[in-house]
């Protein structure tokens, strides 16, 4: 079955849903083959996987600096330390 | 002397926080304040308010802990306490700075385009460990609208399913997928120049990633 074209603002539109892999399989078909045409389509799919585990790594995101001493010397004032 | 929290697991410290132990609130909350923090810092967009308000959280949190039932994650639980505390804070600041009412807190109408088409695949974990790096991700990230940062946050960096998102915000579904498309196609584009300076025009590197 020939597998029906996409256009570019349809492939963003479901860039976030094809990245976590939580995509109807047929549109998730259609998208990958317009991602072997296009490389503008495709640096946006990569960029965003990026985005995503970058994010997703724990390192990404700091408390900031002296936090736990602090919370815990709030906490320790009503002896919850 | 050993930590009790070695020994005791989560379920067994509630109980006994409940039953007196309050000295032992500290170790029950410990893994969460990364979590907490988070979720009060996507709300509030600055380091000073999300700190004080993640501190009242879990003030709040101790406070309420007998109506803590076990059906419902502790985690999620603390997340939902953070997320209130934080909107409250954002409401009586936004008063106080007569702010439009709707600035920031409506969703953007229309398709969102990305507007950079680097291709910037080629940025490592390791460099998570340069400032330079985080402090690029730091601004991308206070540059969301907050509707956008609150998803983008609970779903990207505390890893939260869609499903969770939606309750710990109280958005529908469709609406978290809708936001998060949006913040996660922002962040790609902010982060697209370039992180270090070195994808000025012009520069090898700069036209490996850009080759269009």
């Amino acid at each position: 079955m020939p597998i029906i074209e996409i256009s570019c603002v349809e492939v963003w539109r479901e860039i976030s849903n094809y990245v976590d892999g939580d995509i109807d399989p047929v549109l998730r078909e259609r998208i990958a083959e317009h991602l072997k045409a296009c490389e503008h389509c495709s640096a946006v799919v990569d960029g965003t996987r990026n985005v995503v585990r970058l994010m997703g790594d724990g390192r990404s995101f700091d408390l900031p600096s002296g936090f736990s001493e602090r919370l815990r010397k709030r906490l320790a004032e009503k002896k919850l330390s | 002397m050993p930590s009790p929290a070695e020994s005791v697991v989560e379920p067994d410290l509630i109980e006994r926080v409940k039953a007196g132990e309050s000295e032992l609130f500290y170790l029950l909350i410990e893994p969460y304040q990364r979590a907490v923090y988070a979720v009060a810092f996507s709300v509030l967009g600055n380091e000073a308010d999300a700190e004080d308000v993640a501190q009242e959280s879990f003030l709040k949190a101790y406070a309420k802990l007998n109506q803590f039932r076990a059906e419902c994650k502790f985690s999620t639980w603390l997340i939902q306490i953070a997320v209130n505390e934080a909107r409250m804070r954002r409401r009586k600041e936004r008063k106080a700075l007569y702010e439009s009412i709707d600035e920031g807190y409506v969703d953007d109408a229309g398709d969102y385009s990305p507007r950079d088409f680097a291709d910037w695949r080629e940025i490592p974990s390791e460099a998570l460990a340069e400032k330079q790096l985080k402090d690029a991700l730091s601004r991308a990230i206070a540059s969301l609208k907050p509707i956008y940062r609150e998803v983008f946050i609970l779903r990207d960096v505390q890893g939260l399913n869609i499903r969770e998102t939606a309750d710990a915000l109280g958005l529908n579904e469709p609406l978290v997928r809708t936001r998060l498309l949006r913040a996660r196609l922002q962040m790609r584009d902010a982060l697209a120049p370039g992180y270090d300076g070195t994808w000025f025009a012009g520069s090898p590197t700069y036209r490996k990633v850009r080759p269009f």
